[in-house]
């Protein structure tokens, strides 16, 4: 178990700057995950995190103990780091049986026979892949390779597990599955987990915190459900949540006691001192943009007061919940209810919107000026 | 910026000592930084060294010529370049040799195209029978080396005037014009039999690559199929079909054997022959500065073939896999075609070995009656009036001592060879994009362009004396005169071949995913226990078949070694050409047949369980 703090880390291939001033501190511990879409850099986070890449600034301590001071070029050997990586690919070596690629990291660090035999088997046993000892990479499936690449990664007890989108080969139903193992590992031996997705829900329904990243750049850290309800910024918005959350336009005005008052199409809406953050402007005019999510929005018979009357475009039931788009003036809004229901298309209906429950960025800058009251 | 305030707050001061010392550590305990150290080191010493060596000995008086000219010995001087380039020897030294050279490559790089792509085409897109006989029955003139192929050239068609006794032809009352049985049309005839081959692989692989949906695409456009063959296929295939011309009119440019038997007897001289009897005659210093020129034109041909086809290449390969494609049927013609390419590959393939095998059996030359079949000189004793009590080949001794040499000398350079191209293939995959593993790339390719018999001049200048250097007053010996030792012959072998070795071993190492040597790095596993234990384990297929390939190779190489080889040391191919040159052609034939059953062999085991690609191996 560890604590690793990145101070300042830049990272170029080239000209290509991939990393730019990273700054991040993963609790002992924790289940921390690098989300963001492809190309965002949080592959190259965990590779320079590993060893595998030497960032050209920063700095990296492990429990205060220095792995990378990239100043004074100093980088730990990825064998020191007392870490593991899982990867993408499995990286299983296909000349070696399971039972071998597992015991390999035993083997180099020239532990006795007995002992390798009995970790070996141990960490097969808890991924439930025991029966496969003998087998050779090729003769397994996916789902079970994946086993034997986090087996392979545990059974030296690393102080931290990195895994990358390890789970993004394996078919839906499997990938399920396996989000539950893994949670379940980190419960049972509470190392400190880095885990790289580009798969929102596997973000936010196994981590304790989350860093969202866009180009290079980390854009928010936060506990899933924070940064679900609050996100930082405009994009975060815009890449967390399905379906997607409701962006409408608007036009802020800061009172003069110190309140913000909306205008949108959604009505006018009034927020008192504690929900705004420091982002906002001191006075004047401004555009907003609203953030709603589609459960937050509650469909009502059209006339009912306080409320916004749209027409419904379209239904798309899908058991479990159902999907409707409205449209309210030239916009499309997306509503979400629970269970199956079904509505006439272009049926005319309210839209009941709870002013707690919503966010508001600023256009121009796109950062959250007004926050969600939280529900835990 | 407050970024870098935030580095200067914290508790890390920085210091500049420690940054020098972790750069250096990081120097040098980086393997492929180590790995691209010894390549570099080791290439400048066995590559760059000789070849400026080479250079510099051409601007050098020799003792022997130093009274001639008036000068010392070891001074500057141009006397060689002069003499060469203008003097009375000028003519027979260089100009006409040379013209000869290039006269021979370029006529048997363009009927070798025409033949090799002509049946890569039928091979590949037309509905011939029996493409598995086929397909195996033209690479065979491959394997058998270009100087065993004249000698059955010469048994075929000299005549009683010039080769003393006549050949098949003579003696069945044909009458052979002279200039078909020596000379530049016997050359040509005899390596385009061989080299044909080299084009019909680049071009049948080639054509395989292409995606026939590129063609169905014409077909369905409604484009003939003629046209379709002119506008589509052609150009497709086009790269592999210049490269074909660059690989056969470089080696046919630097061949030494074929011209040696064919031409060499009636003073027919091409450049690398006149290379040969140069050194020879003790004149050295020539012999490098024609080795020079040499070098030039194999470099000169291929700057120009990265120049024009660099670019183009990359089509090549456009759709991979390939697919299954429509064969186009030859209809009528389908009888004609079966015999005609039967008889060309009884003329290339079963003529060379028959008459090879023939010979041998024969005991006086020139006698094709029945009664003058015999075993002698496979199996006899030895007799005082054939050849000096010379026993048959298989019981001599001196025969077993030289195969044993043989078979010493392939199994120890291609071993090295290829282990040494899976390293420089590690250090080109992994650094691809960094200057050092270009460097290694680009050095490693230096021997490609050196032909063999030059290349075997450079190795004789570099090593026929010790290189030393005094420090204070102390001998130290760089490099030991290595002239006439066993050592040589596996070193200038082993680096000959390494441009394919290298090649092989990149392409093997390109296989290997960096995510399995990262993950065994994550384990803890040092340079030294990644390679043992992941590296190299998966690259054994590559190593097996790139190690048959060169293995075939050096079995028959008879250019590169001619002029390093010592009575010692002597190899089959070297037994085979010294028997020749003494007029004991029977035996020569034996040593041929027996050799070209070992490559033969080499080749099943290579195929059957290797998977070898032979393209890979020229």
């Amino acid at each position: 178990m560890s604590n690793i703090v990145l101070k300042n880390i830049d990272k170029f291939y080239g000209n290509n700057h991939v990393l730019k001033n990273l700054n991040l501190t993963v609790n002992d511990g924790e289940f921390m995950t690098l989300l963001g879409p492809s190309g965002c850099g949080k592959t190259t986070t965990l590779r320079v995190i590993a060893g595998l890449e030497k960032p050209q600034n920063g700095i990296i301590t492990m429990d205060g103990r220095i792995v990378v001071n990239a100043k004074e070029l100093f980088f730990e050997d990825p064998g020191n780091r007392e870490m593991n990586l899982v990867f993408q690919s499995y990286a299983l070596w296909p000349h070696m049986t399971v039972f071998d690629n597992v015991a390999f990291t035993l083997s180099v660090k020239k532990i006795k026979k007995d002992e390798i035999t009995h970790r070996v088997n141990d960490a097969l046993q808890r991924m439930r892949i025991e029966e496969y000892a003998k087998r050779y990479p090729s003769e397994l499936s996916g789902g079970q390779q994946q086993r034997v690449a986090i087996a392979r990664a545990i059974v030296s007890q690393p102080k931290v597990l990195l895994l990358d989108e390890p789970l993004s080969n394996l078919d839906a139903k499997l990938r399920v599955d396996m989000r539950s193992e893994i949670k379940r590992l980190h419960h049972e031996m509470g190392t400190t987990i880095i885990y790289v997705t580009h798969d929102q829900i596997e973000a936010l329904t196994m981590s304790t915190r989350i860093a969202i990243f866009f180009e290079g750049v980390l854009e928010q850290v936060d506990e899933p459900m924070k940064l679900y309800q609050n996100p930082a910024s405009l994009k975060v918005a815009d890449f967390i949540g399905n379906p997607r959350i409701n962006f409408i336009d608007g036009t802020g005005t800061v009172n003069t006691d110190g309140s913000l008052t909306i205008d949108s199409i959604v009505g006018q809406m009034t927020f008192g001192k504690e929900h705004l953050t420091e982002n906002i402007p001191s006075a004047g005019k401004f555009p907003v943009v609203l953030g709603i999510r589609p459960e937050k929005i509650e469909i009502v018979t059209a006339g009912t007061a306080n409320t916004t009357t749209g027409a419904i475009y379209s239904v798309q039931p899908a058991g479990a919940d159902t999907t409707i788009h409205v449209k309210v003036g030239d916009e499309i809004i997306i509503a979400k209810k629970i269970g199956i229901c079904n509505y006439p298309i272009d049926a005319p209906v309210g839209l009941k919107i709870e002013p707690d429950h919503l966010n508001v960025f600023a256009k121009e800058s796109g950062k959250i000026i007004k926050t969600a009251v939280l529900e835990q | 910026m407050a970024a870098n305030e935030e580095y200067e707050d914290s508790e890390l001061s920085f210091s500049r000592s420690r940054r020098f010392k972790n750069w250096l550590k990081n120097a040098f305990t980086n393997p492929y930084n180590i790995l691209v150290f010894i390549s570099v080191v080791a290439l400048g010493i066995l590559v760059v060294w000789p070849l400026l060596q080479m250079v510099f000995s051409t601007f050098q008086l020799a003792p022997s010529e130093a009274k001639r000219v008036h000068g010392t010995a070891g001074e500057f001087t141009l006397y060689y370049w002069q003499r060469l380039f203008h003097s009375q020897v000028s003519q027979n030294m260089l100009y006409k040799p040379l013209l000869h050279s290039l006269l021979i490559a370029s006529s048997v790089s363009v009927l070798s195209i025409l033949i090799g792509s002509l049946i890569a085409w039928l091979m590949v897109r037309s509905d011939l029978p029996a493409k598995g006989f086929f397909s195996m029955a033209v690479i065979i003139p491959y394997m058998i080396p270009s100087w065993c192929k004249s000698m059955a050239w010469i048994s075929t068609f000299k005549t009683s005037r010039i080769g003393g006794t006549a050949g098949l032809l003579s003696y069945i009352g044909v009458t052979v014009p002279e200039w078909l049985a020596y000379g530049p049309v016997a050359i040509i005839c005899v390596l385009t039999i061989h080299y044909y081959a080299y084009a019909y692989l680049l071009v049948s692989a080639s054509l395989r690559s292409i995606n026939s949906e590129l063609e169905e695409m014409g077909e369905v456009i409604g484009a003939p199929r003629l046209m379709m063959l002119r506008k589509i296929t052609f150009p497709l295939v086009l790269p592999s079909i210049l490269s074909a011309f660059i690989l056969i009119f470089s080696k046919s440019m630097g061949t030494f054997g074929v011209p040696a038997f064919l031409g060499m007897k009636v003073s027919y001289y091409t450049i690398s022959t006149m290379l040969y009897s140069n050194i020879k005659q003790q004149q050295t210093n020539m012999a490098y500065a024609i080795s020079l020129i040499l070098i030039a034109i194999a470099a000169i041909v291929i700057f120009i073939n990265q120049r024009v086809i660099g670019t183009r290449k990359s089509y090549a390969t456009i759709g991979g896999k390939g697919g299954r494609s429509n064969v186009l049927s030859l209809k009528k013609a389908k009888a004609a075609v079966v015999i005609i390419l039967t008889l060309f590959l009884a003329a290339a393939v079963i003529m060379p070995i028959g008459t090879l095998i023939l010979q041998s059996l024969m005991l006086k030359l020139g006698d094709f009656s029945f009664e003058n079949l015999t075993l002698h000189y496979w199996i006899g004793k030895g007799t005082p009036d054939i050849f000096n009590s010379e026993p048959g080949v298989l019981v001599n001794p001196q025969f077993y001592q030289v195969l044993g040499n043989s078979l010493k000398l392939v199994v120890i350079a291609s071993l090295i060879a290829t282990f040494c191209g899976q390293m420089i293939g590690y250090v080109n995959s992994r650094g691809r994009h960094l200057f050092s593993g270009r460097l290694v790339e680009q050095l490693v390719f230096i021997p490609y362009l050196i032909p063999s018999i030059a290349f075997g001049a450079m190795y004789l200048s570099m090593f026929s004396k010790a290189r030393t250097v005094t420090v204070f007053g102390k001998v130290i010996t760089l490099m030991p005169s290595l002239y006439g030792t066993f050592a040589l012959l596996v070193l200038v072998t082993a680096v000959k071949n390494l441009p394919f070795s290298s090649r092989s071993g990149t392409a093997n190492m390109l296989q290997i995913s960096t995510e399995l040597e990262e993950a065994a790095h994550m384990s803890g596993a040092n340079f030294l226990t990644r390679m043992a234990r992941v590296i190299l384990p998966l690259s054994k297929n590559g190593f097996m078949s790139g190690l048959m390939l060169i293995f075939m190779a050096v079995m028959k190489e008879l250019d590169l070694l001619v002029i390093l080889i010592s009575p010692k040391t002597q190899t089959l191919p070297y037994m085979a050409y010294s028997y020749t040159s003494g007029g004991m052609d029977q035996y020569s034939n034996v040593v041929a047949t027996l050799m070209f059953l070992i490559v033969f062999l080499i080749y099943w085991i290579a195929n059957k369980f290797f998977n070898a690609d032979i393209s890979q191996g020229f």
